[in-house]
This record gives C-alpha cells, structure tokens and sequence, in this order.
C-alpha cells in the first residue's frame, strides 16, 4: 500500500523463525585480556566460513583489570538482533577469578558449552554444580594464559582461548580461526597465537574425548 | 567489497569512497574510531586529495567545514552528544548559508547525569537546526547512506546528518559491503558548488538579512527541505538500482500487510523490532513495522500512507521531551490529524514509548511485553519501557510528602541551610 509512494518495488524481506539456528557467545574477563578483540575475531572466524556474525563489546568506561563482557552472534542468516546476550550457548571466561566476583554462567544454557581459562581442574574451581547442570564434556579448563606465556612470550590468552573453543564447539573450524588471527595481527604475534590457538585446541579436544571414552569403555 | 568490520570503519572507508576534500572533526566517544580511521586513511594516502584538520573543539569543527564548503571543498565531520550541543551556533549557519556538508551523529545521550551510552537526545534536539537527518539501522545501511547523503546534500546545496547509534553500530563488528571505488566515483560526480569565495571574484556570503527579507528566507529554506521528500526517494532508487540494495529512503514497511498495530521507530532498535514482530506474527498477531529513515525533512505523507491500515500506531523513541513526553509521536499524530487519508475514519491513536535512554537495551523480551499491552488496550498516555520502579518509587514518595510550596525551603535544607520561619 506504500509503493506508490516509491520508484521501486517494496520489497518485503524474507521472514523466518529465528534464533532457531544462531549461536550466542558471552566472553568475559578484564580489561586489557582482549577480550573484545576475541569477539571480533571469532566474529571473523564465521564471516570466513561465510556465515553471518556480530561481535559488539559491553559498552562501558573500559580500564585496564576492570570486568569487560563482549559478545559475538552466529548465524546462517543475518543478524537483526542488538540486545546484549543472555542465554547464551557458550562462555569463555578468560580469568577464572571473575567466577567469584561476578554471574558469568547462571544464564548459560542447559545444552550449552563454558570453557575457562585455568590450570586448575572444574573441582578446584568450585564448578562442579556447574558441571553437573550441564552436559558431559561440555565445561573445560585450560590453561591459556600459560600456553600463550610460551607460545607468544606474552600472556595473552583470548586467541588462544578461541582455539579451545573451536574444539570444544565445534561452531568454527581451527583454520578459519587461523587465518582470523592472521587478519588481526601480523608477524610473530599473529603465528604465536596461531600456535597457541592449536595447541589449546588439541588440549581440549583431547579432554572432551576421555569422557566419552570413558562412558564408551 | 563484502568484509567483516566494525561500524566505524566501515563509516569511514565509505566516507573516504566520497573522496571528501575536507575532513575537519574533534574526537568524543561514540565517534572516536570514525575519525581515527580517516586521519588514518589520509595519512597513508588512501584517501587522497583531502586534507584532514585537527581542530580544537566541535565549534571549531563545523566552523572549519563551513569555511571548507564555501571555498569549493567537500567537507565532512564527525561528532557525537555534548560535542554536538558545544557546535550548535554553527550548525544552524551551515544550513542556513546552505552548504552541502555531511556529518555523521554517533548517536549518545545527552547530560547531566554525563553518559557515554546511546540514544537519540543529540540529533533529536536539533531536528529544526534546518539539517536533512537520516537514521540507520545497521552498519551496511550507515555506510550506503553516507554514500547518498553527500548526493542528496550536494543536490539541493542542504547539509545532512547520517546518524547511527552510538557503540551499538559504531562498536558493532559485522558484515558490510563497501562499494568500490569506481561505483561510488560514478554513483557521485565531482563537488560542484553553486557558490565559491574565490578573491579573484569577491563576494560575501552570508550577508545580514534584516526584516525586509528574513522571513523570505526562511521560507525558501523550508521549501528547500520540501523539495528533499522528492530528491531523496530518487536517490535512494538510484542507489538500489546501481547497488542492489536498499537504505530506506524516507520510511521504510516491514511485514504491514493486514497489521492492525503497527510499531514506528528510527535506527538500530529496528533491527531487534523485526525479530520480535516475526516472533509475535508466529503467534498470529497482526503487527507491522514502519520504520523512519528521514526524519528531516518529515515525510508525513509517506508516514500516513504506511499507517493507512493501522488501527493503533506504537512509537519507540529513544528521545525524551521532559514535560511533554514523545516527540516523533507528537509528529505522528499532527501528521495523521491532517492527512485526507483518515478523514474519514479518524485517525489510529498514536501511543509514545520512550525507550533505551542512555544505553538501556531494548530487548525482545520487554518488546513482547509491549506489544501485548499495546494489542490488549493497557498502554498509558505515556510508556518508559522497562523503567525500575524501584529505583524511583523512594524518590517520587520522598516528593509527595514534602508540602506544595516549600520545595525551595527542602533544597535549601538538602544543603544545610535553615530558611526564614514566617512568624
């Protein structure tokens, strides 16, 4: 009833039943960890493999060790959605002493994936409620921040951290995540974190597979 | 070129495809990354053919791109909030000289209380600054937008505000296709200004008017804003047509078949809009959206026809006129009010709801809510979405208790001062 008013035709954009099919990540830790540059890079990570995705920080006076959110959406189609997530499908959290200072996993999704970055096991953590809400192998420890201490010489662990998420998920493959991490940084760096993204992804691959191994046996 | 990228840089890599001779613009949260980005760019001479000016304020901002514009060049800025308020005098000037300047409006709120968060108070506030003002909805629409707005303004020699919500598109990292250059090139021809201060031929521009003519003025300059409800339809289908893609124009429908409510609103919060009307058109609730992508000028007849079918109309603003309530609401409804579209049916009510002030998510959950409050009759007057009644019930009881008349006699106590008794 609008097209007269306009010298083309209206068109109505396909509709559809969202949030069917996208995949919601929550990343947290502190100012200065990158953790918004890891939403983004997971965010490119999709894009290469020709999905549609939307990274975008929690939008505060940002400082260095203070408590920093970022987001990062997947999906086949594209994104119209701009509210912060909740519920999401996966978290990472990139310092394992915000679990005792703020909510980082209440609103995780039953079916859902939360990956930690620390040496220590879910016990020690005080996850196993955690753990146990959710399903086998789906909460991980690892210790990225070590990994990129020796990888990297710096320690830096978010790209690291999305080479365990990779395998723990399996929502974006360890290549595109490379050449994510290529795109962002350049040089050493960039093949630091390539090589710590790897060998996080090994790790958690390798825990994910002893349970069921485990349930098998 | 189709690339993951944030909303500012993709704002600025399609500033730069508009080959901008002038970039003059002072740094303030949202915008910061846009303007970065382009000094970048003409540091590194990928924006070539531009000279980019670091002034020391906004008012230097926009006095330096007036100054840009009546020499000939194509001028751009940038700016956001206190900064925009701090360049008002001069913005008024701009349009009012009639300089095809571009500015983008990171979208942020205004203070007191200071906020760095979004909404639309800063654009909103000087909707009759005689500016072309354009929302967008997501990043590919900010950068197509940019594209047509140096068009729009230079062919009716009338500046133009692109805005987009500040961190929530500019922050945003996702997919945007940014024309090549030779498309922009042949999309937008060179800058030819209609009037040059050149000393080889002295003139003045921007005389004193006095009141034998001032009105006069003014008058051609809203016939000037008129004649863009024509300019801009033609540009945006030009763009579609050489583009493939669609910015809006004035309004923009979504899903108003049959809609009996249909909900209007302007930027990014259209995005999480759609999503909650597919959800509640699921459920079989007849909802539509219209959405305005010029706000200026104010396309009332393309408003109507889009409302033509409503039986009631649901604005979300993300602006607050205190004392009043709704501002694009109250445009609305004067506009329903004479359009001979509703005469004789009446006008669909018009209900206000101010939303996502200073950074407040507007979420799908909370839209679900208003709908069907919208639908089943229960809206107020006046609706602030997802407002904390808590956290304003202590202060607004703390008000009724203290007796009419002696509010000044409780500020002063608040501050330690005991005032006069009356004996």
């Amino acid at each position: 009833m609008i097209e007269d008013l306009r010298p083309w035709p209206f068109r109505i954009p396909a509709t559809y039943p969202r949030s069917v099919a996208m995949f919601q990540v929550r990343i947290h830790g502190r100012g200065g960890q990158g953790v918004v540059t890891a939403a983004e890079m997971l965010s490119v990570a999709a894009f290469i493999e020709g999905r549609h995705a939307q990274a975008f920080p929690s939008f505060g006076s940002e400082r260095t060790g203070a408590p920093v959110v970022a987001f990062c959406r997947i999906d086949e189609r594209p994104i119209r959605l701009r509210e912060p997530i909740v519920n999401p499908d996966a978290v990472i959290v990139q310092d394992p002493t915000l679990l005792r200072q703020i909510d980082c996993v209440s609103d995780l999704r039953p079916d859902g994936y939360l990956l930690v970055n620390s040496a220590k096991s879910v016990e020690e953590l005080g996850l196993t409620e955690v753990a146990a809400r959710l399903a086998p192998g789906r909460l991980v420890c690892v210790p990225a921040t070590e990994i990129a201490r020796e990888a990297l010489g710096r320690p830096l662990p978010n790209a690291v951290l999305l080479g365990g998420f990779a395998a723990l998920s399996g929502v974006i493959s360890l290549e595109s995540l490379a050449t994510a991490i290529r795109e962002t940084f350049s040089g050493k760096v960039a093949e630091g974190n390539v090589a710590g993204a790897e060998r996080a992804f090994t790790s958690v691959r390798d825990q994910i597979r002893r349970p069921v191994l485990a349930q098998a046996g | 070129m189709l690339k993951q990228v944030e909303g500012s840089r993709a704002t600025a890599e399609a500033v730069a495809r508009c080959r901008p001779q002038v970039v003059c613009a002072y740094p303030i949260s949202p915008q910061t990354h846009i303007v970065e980005e382009l000094s970048q760019l003409v540091k590194l001479a990928e924006l070539s053919g531009c000279e980019y000016i670091n002034v020391e304020s906004e008012f230097a901002a926009m006095s330096v791109a007036i100054g840009a514009s009546v020499a000939g060049a194509r001028a751009y800025t940038a700016t956001s909030s206190q900064g925009f308020l701090f360049m008002v005098e001069a913005v008024y000037n701009a349009a009012g000289l009639g300089l095809p300047i571009v500015m983008t409006m990171a979208n942020r709120a205004l203070g007191a209380p200071i906020n760095i968060w979004n909404d639309q108070s800063d654009s909103i506030s000087q909707r009759d600054s005689g500016w072309i003002q354009m929302y967008a909805e997501n990043n590919q629409v900010v950068a197509d937008l940019h594209i047509q707005a140096f068009k729009i303004a230079e062919a009716l020699s009338l500046p133009v505000m692109v805005c987009m919500d500040g961190f929530i598109l500019t922050h945003a990292v996702e997919q945007v296709d940014i024309p090549d250059q030779e498309a922009v090139d042949a999309f937008l021809p060179p800058f030819v200004p209609r009037q040059v201060l050149d000393p080889e031929h002295p003139v003045t521009i921007g005389a004193m008017v006095g009141p034998e003519a001032f009105m006069e003025v003014r008058y051609l300059g809203h016939l000037r804003q008129l004649e863009a409800l024509q300019v801009i339809p033609q540009v945006a289908a030009e763009f579609a047509e050489k583009f493939g893609r669609d910015s809006g124009g004035l309004v923009q429908a979504y899903r108003l078949e049959d809609a009996e409510t249909v909900i209007v609103a302007l930027g990014s919060v259209l995005g999480t809009i759609k999503d909650a009307v597919d959800d509640a058109r699921d459920r079989g609730v007849k909802i539509g959206v219209l959405g305005i992508t010029t706000f200026r000028p104010f396309p009332a007849a393309a408003i109507c026809e889009g409302l033509r079918g409503a039986r009631r109309v649901v604005v979300i603003e993300k602006a607050l006129a205190p004392g009043v309530g709704g501002i694009v609401s109250d445009e609305i409804r004067v506009a329903l009010a004479a359009s001979p579209l509703f005469q004789a049916q009446g006008a669909p009510p018009v209900w206000p709801v101010i939303a996502g002030l200073g950074g407040r998510p507007v979420t799908k959950a909370a839209l679900r809510r208003l709908f069907d409050e919208a639908i089943n009759g229960r809206l107020r007057s006046l609706t602030f979405l997802d407002l904390n009644s808590r956290l304003i019930e202590a202060e607004v009881g703390r008000l009724s208790e203290t007796p009419a008349g002696r509010y000044a006699e409780q500020r002063l106590q608040d501050i330690g001062v005991v005032a006069a008794e009356a004996r």
